[in-house]
């Protein structure tokens, strides 16, 4: 089986602040059309790899290179943090939800699509003069971000305040918000924190399918053992910065530095198989 | 060469005051994240005391400079720790939680409300009283030119500060409420949930920035003799500059900012041009914000996303 | 335990309260209220102000009681430290939208329904001139979060290019209104650019900083400006073209419309025109918010790190507002020294700074109908009272830190979404 080339491709990344090595070393690959989760215990260096990744810390080694279908190979790490999601099309979420709280589901939806209204604005002189070509713009950014806030089950909510909401529909409005930003290569930081199992599984079948219609590339931070092991397409393990293994669900959950690093301490609500040979084996 | 050391004099003198008065703003700062915009009228409220303790004692009968000054520093530290309690009270707890831009703009509203406070009740005037430590010590005395004078009241004043200084940075560092203050500056909920009333801490925060403000006032009101409802916005741009230059959070680099922004304004008024020394001190808050917004001393904060 | 005894602890408990905010209002009123110097023959002499800090000390005392009371009633409880974030509400159109036009058909109306009466037009038109104001930095501190403690340094910058261009190069009102406006943007932007990245509070003290330089540049650089004294016999604004006085070289306004001159014409004309130009403002500043550029201004206050993450160039953004905010105050100097036919460095101050900023804050952050009603109470109440005018700032000081803890989000803290689903998309 020929795998084709990946979307985006990790060599010794390493971020150093003073004296703490947040990331050490890290090498790994993910692939469009796939969906790539990031693993660890707390403090492994999940969050600061995406910081790197979408230009929020400049790493202090490596290279981070993202195969853009028409741009080609970008460098995340040495382009201009703005433009990594404008022009390298990596958008990504947070771990606390960041929506824009005093402003509508759908206002909310329109910013994330600003860089295209704004060049349809000329310079807002169109858009003051509400010429066609920016009408048409502005229609059909009003029909994308309702047709994602529909995929995602949350169109009633599209002109209510954004910050007055539960929490599971916010989770929802910022996926559909981060797609309406038209990722390449999405990531999506502990997306289904706080969700019940239901809408887990619902997340689980959305990005699945996310992955491979829109043809993009998705990567998860993710505790829930449930959720990474049915998702995935890849995994990635960190302890203390390193990587630990890569590999596909299977390959992982049977390694056994893993266990002893991380799913050996995990709670209950794990993956309902039980890991019993490998565990016992070092308990 | 004598008038370069008079200027050393002087700006260190200078710097002295404002130093005191930036402690406060680090303080308050260090603690609850907020710039406390009413602590350059605090000061001034407390110059005004000064003024009329120290008239009051002049009209008791008190001849002794010691006293008059020791006296004035008691009553005017008491004083204005009472305003700096009330304006921590009235202006910042209830807002603790809201969002950045309140307690600025609570802040800015307090400020404005205590100049024109003291405006209505002690008049728009300007007020002075005669100087109450006279003389001074000849440094250089070339012939025929000018020399270098080092004055006793400056003698004081950077004494008084040396003396404070230590005194505080053993209080910050050995006490147990040193302690518990620091601690509330890196971690306040940690605080809350081991039991600690950090409404205290951080009102005891401001009253001992307001208590060593008071002594900025009390030194400024025996160096100059005048005071107006005006001071206050002056010299607190000027010591929030100091408290940014040597580093917002760390306290000995309040104290070094306040030197360095006292020289700067000596020297320029001296060498450049008198008018111009305010601009001075601005155009350098904004140079230090624009490359190195940790100051001095100060770490580089890392935002966490 | 019996109700009575409950009810007697509850109030004693108050009382005690009360007690400790009498002694708190005694320590701090007795030197600033209870005693005072004046100049007497040899200096300084102490007066005493026994009954004023008396009162002072009562007044809290009731004032403390009665607000524990009055809370205990409601059964409110403390401030609980959860966020007290203003609720967002989104209000559709109705009942705002009704408000502001009859507010505009008022404006209209005005010097009809008060003819002859000068000195209301007067005030309306200094009312309209700090709406306009209020307008503008609504766009820096209201839409995009940006909190500017300087900004009658580009008013400053706006009536003096129309005071320099009009008396040493022949300006005319129109001719120099666009530049004023450009150059006033053009400095936003020089100030902008280094430091608008800084977090909220640095930001406003370098503003206010940026505000102080350009007093002490207006006040000490007396070749270009004028000094302390300032530029006097800026010429006023023209009817296109034609004076609006008794007589002159060529045609006049009274002798083109062939009718008899009197000086009320002038005061009308520059209430209309202030008037047109406040409603450009709202209307330009409306049609901006409604655009990306203004949603973006809205995003970048709501959270920074967000907008980053989608692309958003912040610095830009920020920029914008800044830039927009400042021209707006630009063109607001142009017509204030238009109308006074005199400017100094006195009009240009902090406290004008704080008073724009107040009337934001009051009116409610991002409101347009909200401004308008805090600039009239500001500028109209004073008028009302003259003596109260020595306390006006006192009262905004009082304002600012009330509205701060009760209603954060302002008079007006309701907020018109920019876009809404299109009616057939509904389902």
């Amino acid at each position: 089986m020929t795998t084709p080339r990946p979307l985006l491709r990790v060599e010794n990344l390493t971020m150093q602040f003073g004296g703490l090595r947040a990331i050490e070393n890290l090498s790994m690959h993910a692939h469009a059309a796939q969906v790539t989760s990031v693993i660890g215990p707390n403090g492994a260096g999940k969050t600061t790899f995406f910081n790197c990744l979408t230009g929020f810390y400049k790493p202090t080694q490596g290279a981070l290179t993202l195969s853009h279908p028409r741009r080609g190979d970008l460098r995340l790490d040495a382009i201009r943090s703005v433009n990594v999601a404008r022009a390298a099309q990596v958008v990504r979420t947070f771990q606390n939800i960041r929506l824009f709280p005093r402003m509508t589901v759908l206002e909310n939806l329109m910013v994330a699509q600003h860089n295209t209204l704004q060049s349809a604005s000329r310079f807002s002189l169109a858009g003051a003069l509400n010429l066609g070509s920016y009408r048409r713009a502005s229609e059909q950014a009003i029909d994308n971000a309702l047709t994602w806030l529909g995929r995602l089950g949350v169109r009633d909510v599209a002109e209510k305040a954004a910050g007055d909401m539960p929490y599971g529909v916010q989770r929802r409005v910022e996926i559909a918000r981060a797609m309406c930003a038209g990722p390449i290569l999405l990531c999506l930081d502990e997306p289904a924190a706080g969700l019940n199992p239901r809408e887990s599984a619902e997340l689980t079948a959305l990005l699945r399918s996310l992955a491979k219609e829109q043809g993009i590339g998705i990567l998860l931070i993710e505790h829930d053992m449930s959720v990474v092991m049915k998702v995935s397409d890849h995994i990635v393990v960190l302890n203390h910065g390193k990587k630990i293994a890569e590999g596909c669900p299977a390959e992982v959950r049977s390694n056994p530095d893993v266990i002893s690093a991380y799913l050996g301490e995990d709670d209950d609500s794990s993956s309902d198989e039980p890991v019993s040979r490998e565990r016992s084996a070092h308990a | 060469m004598s008038q370069a050391l008079q200027q050393l004099i002087n700006g260190i003198t200078l710097g002295a005051i404002y130093g005191l008065i930036a402690i406060g703003y680090t303080m308050v700062y260090g603690i609850i994240g907020m710039i406390n915009f009413a602590h350059g009228d605090i000061y001034m409220v407390s110059a005004f005391i000064a003024v009329t303790c120290f008239t009051l004692v002049a009209g008791a009968g008190i001849t002794s400079v010691v006293a008059s000054i020791a006296i004035t520093l008691v009553v005017c530290i008491a004083l204005t720790s009472a305003f700096g309690w009330t304006v921590e009270r009235v202006g910042y707890r209830p807002l603790r939680s809201s969002s950045r831009l309140a307690p600025l703009i609570s802040s800015i509203g307090i400020s404005i409300f205590l100049q024109n406070a003291v405006q209505i009740t002690q008049g728009a005037r300007v007020k002075s009283i005669q100087p109450l430590v006279t003389g001074g010590v000849n440094l250089i005395a070339p012939e025929g030119r000018q020399g270098a004078y080092i004055s006793y009241a400056q003698i004081l004043i950077v004494g008084v500060t040396v003396l404070l200084m230590c005194a505080f940075t053993l209080f910050i560092n050995r006490t147990s409420f040193g302690r518990q203050q620091r601690a509330c500056e890196q971690d306040q909920r940690m605080m809350q949930f081991l039991g600690y009333n950090v409404d205290r801490i951080i009102a005891l925060t401001f009253m001992i920035g307001a208590g060593l403000a008071a002594v900025a006032g009390v030194m400024v009101t025996l160096y100059y003799g005048v005071v107006d409802f005006s001071i206050g916005f002056q010299a607190g741009i000027k010591a929030f500059t100091a408290a940014v230059l040597g580093g917002i959070g760390s306290l000995p680099g309040a104290m070094l900012g306040g030197i360095i922004i006292g020289l700067i304004e000596a020297f320029w008024a001296a060498y450049l041009s008198p008018e111009y020394k305010d601009v001075a001190t601005f155009v350098i808050l904004i140079v230090v914000l624009m490359f190195r917004p940790s100051g001095l001393l100060g770490r580089p904060e890392v935002e966490k996303v | 335990m019996s109700a009575t005894m409950m009810k007697d602890s509850g109030v004693s408990l108050r009382i005690r309260d009360a007690l400790w905010a009498s002694v708190i209002a005694g320590l701090v009123g007795l030197p600033l209220l209870g005693l005072t110097t004046r100049d007497g023959m040899h200096g300084l002499q102490v007066e005493t102000r026994w009954p004023l800090l008396a009162a002072f000390i009562a007044i809290a005392f009731a004032g403390r009681f009665t607000l524990q009371t009055v809370m205990h009633r409601l059964k409110v409880a403390p401030k609980s430290r959860a966020s007290t974030r203003p609720a967002p509400s989104i209000a559709g159109n109705g009942a705002l939208a009704w408000l502001g036009a009859g507010c505009v058909a008022f404006a209209v109306l005005l010097p009809a329904v008060f003819a002859g009466n000068r000195y209301v037009v007067d005030t309306a038109t200094t009312v309209l001139i700090y709406i306009m104001l209020g307008w503008g930095l609504n766009v820096v501190v209201g839409l995009a979060g940006l909190l500017d403690l300087g900004y009658v340094a580009f008013y400053a910058v706006g009536a003096y290019t129309y005071g320099l261009l009009s008396t040493h190069f022949g300006f005319g009102f129109w001719e120099a209104f666009p530049v004023a406006g450009a150059l006033a943007a053009f400095f936003a932007m020089v100030l902008g650019y280094p430091t608008l990245r800084l977090r909220g509070d640095y930001l406003a003290i370098v503003t206010l900083g940026f505000g102080e330089i350009i007093r002490l540049v207006l006040v000490n650089w007396g070749d270009l400006t004028g000094g302390p004294n300032g530029i006097s016999s800026i010429p006023k604004p023209t009817f296109f073209g034609l004076p609006m006085t008794a007589s002159g070289d060529g045609p006049t306004f009274a002798s083109v419309f062939g009718i008899d001159y009197s000086p009320g014409q002038r005061v009308v004309f520059l209430y209309y025109l202030i008037l047109g130009l406040a409603l450009l403002t709202s209307l330009l500043v409306n049609r901006l918010r409604r655009l990306p550029v203004g949603r973006a201004w809205e995003a970048v206050r709501e959270d920074e790190i967000a907008c980053k993450a989608m692309g958003i160039n912040v610095t830009n953004v920020k920029l914008s507002a800044f830039a927009t905010g400042a021209m707006l105050a630009g063109c607001a100097g142009v017509f204030f020294a238009a109308r006074q036919g005199f400017i100094s460095p006195e009009s240009f101050t902090f406290p004008e700074s704080a008073t724009i900023l107040a009337i934001v804050v009051l009116g409610g952050m991002g409101s347009q109908l909200g401004v308008v009603f805090a600039a009239t109470v500001l500028v109209v109440l004073p008028e009302l009272g003259r003596d109260f005018s020595e306390y006006r700032m006192l009262a905004f000081g009082v304002a600012m830190v009330l509205i701060m803890i009760a209603r954060p989000g302002g008079l007006i803290s309701h907020r018109r979404a920019t876009v809404n689903v299109p009616p057939e998309a509904k389902q």
